[in-house]
């Protein structure tokens, strides 16, 4: 063999220690993506929606369409 | 490292030799004379074969061979090298090397791609019928104004792209 002695290598937990780092990147991953869908997605769509309605006219919005000829039942 | 394990094996497939067929006749032609390397190399999956590598063995290997079956310290480390490659074709780490076969992958993959894109070119100009009346830009023009007429998804969609009072698209 060569002069120098190499140190041993890990023999034993190698499965336990690659579930532990995969499941913490794991978890990491989740909770990132889950608080990115919860501002970027969900919170903004209701913001959109609150906006939306505030100011809403529905009879306004219902001449407009009458207006524009799109109904059968009144023109 | 899972999937780079399972990639590699199916680059290497093309580089060692293959299990079976000849393992056990070890290539009889017509003479009858075994050759001294069988077919069967060790793989990955495949890493203690029955049959060592180098069957036919001349005086001073036998020799080795005698001096095998004592205390394995009296070997020298030559020696110990000498009855590896007996045993088997390559080390590990030849075994496992890498290749450039990916490059001739993707090269093909890439090229019968692009022929697919031209016999589909061909096709768009030669073969297909003219297109149904709901494609024309004249219709899609007009369904695009109904939809906007009608509101469609005021809220987060189309309808809300629309500027309703400049009548263009909002910026």
């Amino acid at each position: 063999m060569a002069p120098e002695v190499l140190p041993k290598p890990r023999m034993r937990g190698l499965l336990a220690r690659r579930l532990r780092n995969h499941m913490a990147v794991a978890f990491m991953l989740s909770l990132g993506v889950a608080a990115l869908y919860k501002f970027r997605v969900a919170d903004q769509r209701k913001k959109a929606y609150a906006d939306f309605y505030r100011n809403y006219d529905v009879m306004k919005d219902f001449e407009e369409m009458r207006k524009a000829g799109i109904f059968q039942s009144v023109k | 490292m899972l999937p780079r394990a399972a990639w590699s094996l199916v680059l290497r497939k093309g580089g060692g030799g293959r299990r079976g067929m000849h393992s056990s006749e070890g290539t009889t032609h017509g003479g009858g004379k075994m050759s001294p390397y069988t077919n069967c190399y060790a793989q990955r999956y495949y890493p203690m074969p029955e049959e060592p590598f180098c069957t036919e063995l001349n005086a001073e290997q036998q020799a080795l061979k005698e001096k095998e079956k004592g205390s394995w310290t009296q070997l020298t480390h030559a020696e110990k090298v000498a009855l590896y490659r007996l045993q088997f074709n390559e080390t590990f780490a030849e075994m496992n090397r890498r290749s450039n076969e990916w490059k001739t992958v993707m090269g093909c993959v890439f090229f019968f791609i692009g022929f697919a894109a031209l016999v589909i070119w061909w096709q768009r100009v030669y073969v297909f019928p003219p297109k149904p009346i709901t494609l024309t830009d004249e219709w899609k023009a007009q369904q695009l104004q109904r939809m906007l007429d009608m509101k469609v998804n005021p809220v987060q969609g189309l309808a809300s792209r629309w500027d309703y009072e400049k009548k263009q698209w909002k910026k």
